[in-house]
């Protein structure tokens, strides 16, 4: 089984998919689920405190806005810990939204610069689109499933 | 108990910053709550393309849907803030449209504010008063005319002004350093007295603004306690006589500056900036002491000199001091000198706060600044607009205080 980073990272839906195929979907939700459970930390609504955008200058300089910053220090453990990658493009809202494009564009390319199986794919627009869709998805979860097997 | 003003906040996503908290307690602290218009998501991307602007973050995108489900009165609200991130072009070319959009078409106060992980709730106090005034006493702000015998008294960061006012015309004027909050606030108020030929117990009522308003008005019962962005807009177009119509009012202050759009003496949109002092009066002042001269005869000095012969660029206070020292050093005149730094002042005010407003004549700058005649002509300059400076300018906090105060004379 392999953790595998979904873009965007709040998508039920691939998160679904890719637990229904066997591995493990990383999540913002899991990060905000633990963000906002953690004992002593009162910043709502989803616990962020200004020490989040600093810890994001590990993925970028002081003059890049503290929005970029504050969710790039949550994504982090994601990409942290991403052994595989599924970035769905022009997603349409209700599939998932990450809501800054400057901070979509930096996770991208943080994820491409990493040495990991990486699935791009267009959000489908019809149905014989998102048969397509399920299906890449299904394969490339299953080359995953296949390429640990060989290592086992 | 009076209702709680309705904010509607749109931002991109000021939770992240980890600032959110701060923006809510800075609300509260006005009696105020923030509420978020809900759009559905099938229709943001009709929304962003009926507006207009195409912006590629979806959390913009859903600004834009809030704000037109706001403009076309889906969403009730009284006001609305308006934050995006401090450095990004996206965030502010949204912020800056959607804050001419709502207040031109839904008629409702707007105020907006480039966040970063730093901003306090102490920095956003003084916007959020001057926001829930505006929506809340329209008809105390509507008021042309000073009646009876009021005070007003402005602590502000370098001086504290007092005025005492009978019948629509000032009687009496103080005018402190401020060093101690209260006892700089009560010598300038017992100075505009004994001028005035006031006891204070004959004062019907008494107005505050500015940094210390809220110490000094509880000390002295005042019957107004108000921010100096309400309160200054109201001054400065009562002693400019210009109380009907639009109006820009612009105040650079000793700690931070303010840039006002007025209508019929009621701010709509302004800006507050304060990021550095080299673009405030406290430049100015260092400027003065640096030539070796009072403060008062900087003005005279930069009318005689030519800011083209030497280039200055406070944007940053220490980086502004250093082309000061350089040019000394170099040989330049204390004259030329003088005009650079006042026209430094009035270009960062330009460039970091009045290109986010629509600058309407008349332009009306107050303050002790006002007083600086270099500093008003270099604006005049940069503006290529000709600025108005009202008798008594520089005692305007004071003065909108005594005049807004006299409404709570019973």
């Amino acid at each position: 089984m392999a953790k595998i980073l979904i873009f965007p990272s709040n998508s039920l839906i691939l998160s679904d998919l890719v637990a229904r195929f066997g591995h493990e979907p990383l999540t913002l939700m899991r990060v905000i689920r633990k963000k906002i459970t953690e004992v002593g930390i009162d910043s709502p609504p989803i616990n962020v405190t200004p020490e989040d955008p600093k810890k994001g200058l590990k993925y970028a300089a002081v003059d890049v806005p503290s929005g970029v910053r504050g969710r790039m220090a949550l994504l982090d453990p994601l990409i942290e810990e991403a052994e595989a990658a599924i970035i769905v493009h022009e997603a349409d809202y209700s599939f998932g939204c990450m809501g800054c494009a400057r901070t979509n564009e930096l996770v991208k390319y943080i994820v491409r610069n990493k040495d990991i199986p990486r699935l791009e794919l267009a959000y489908p627009t019809n149905d014989d689109e998102a048969r397509v869709f399920v299906r890449k998805i299904r394969d490339f979860c299953e080359s995953l499933t296949h390429k640990a097997e060989v290592l086992a | 108990m009076t209702r709680k003003i309705r904010i509607a906040h749109l931002s991109c996503g000021s939770e992240y910053s980890g600032i959110q908290k701060e923006i809510e307690n800075a609300v509260a602290s006005v009696n105020a709550e923030l509420v978020y218009p809900e759009v559905d998501t099938d229709t943001i991307k009709d929304a962003v393309s009926e507006w207009g602007l195409e912006v590629a973050s979806p959390d913009l995108q859903l600004m834009i849907a809030r704000a037109k489900s706001i403009v076309d009165g889906g969403f009730p609200v009284d006001a609305v803030f308006i934050t995006t991130c401090f450095r990004c072009a996206e965030g502010a070319i949204t912020r800056s449209e959607l804050r001419r959009y709502i207040h031109e078409r839904a008629n409702l106060p707007v105020i907006s504010y480039s966040f970063t992980e730093r901003t306090s709730a102490g920095t956003l106090l003084t916007r959020m008063e001057a926001l829930v005034t505006t929506a809340l006493r329209r008809t105390l702000l509507a008021r042309e005319k000073q009646t009876g015998l009021t005070a007003g008294i402005d602590s502000g960061s370098t001086t504290t002004k007092a005025v005492v006012m009978r019948d629509n015309e000032i009687i009496g004027v103080g005018w402190v350093e401020t060093t101690e909050v209260l006892k700089s606030a009560e010598l300038a108020y017992a100075t505009a007295l004994k001028m005035a030929r006031v006891d204070e117990s004959e004062i019907q009522a008494l107005g505050t603004t500015g940094y210390g308003r809220l110490l000094i008005g509880e000390e002295m019962k005042a019957a107004l306690v108000q921010e100096e962005l309400t309160v200054n807009s109201k001054g400065a177009v009562y002693l400019a006589e210009k109380q009907k119509g639009p109006a820009t009012v612009i105040d650079i202050g000793g700690m931070d500056n303010k840039a006002i759009s007025v209508i019929d003496g009621i701010p709509g949109g302004f800006t507050m900036g304060g990021i550095c002092a080299g673009a405030s009066g406290r430049f100015l002042d260092m400027t003065a002491r640096r030539l070796g001269v009072d403060i008062s005869e900087l003005g005279p000095l930069a009318s005689k000199g030519d800011h083209n012969r030497l280039t200055m660029n406070s944007y940053c206070y220490v980086f502004g001091t250093q082309s000061l020292v350089n040019a000394l050093s170099l040989g330049a005149s204390k004259e030329d000198v003088a005009s650079a730094a006042c026209y430094s002042v009035a270009e960062q005010v330009f460039e970091q706060q009045l290109q986010e407003l629509e600058i309407v004549a008349p332009v009306i700058m107050v303050g002790g600044t006002s007083l600086i005649s270099g500093l008003v002509e270099a604006m005049q300059d940069v503006l290529r607009m000709s600025v108005v400076v009202p008798r008594y300018s520089q005692y305007i906090g004071a003065v909108g205080s005594a005049l807004l105060a006299s409404g709570f004379i019973e």
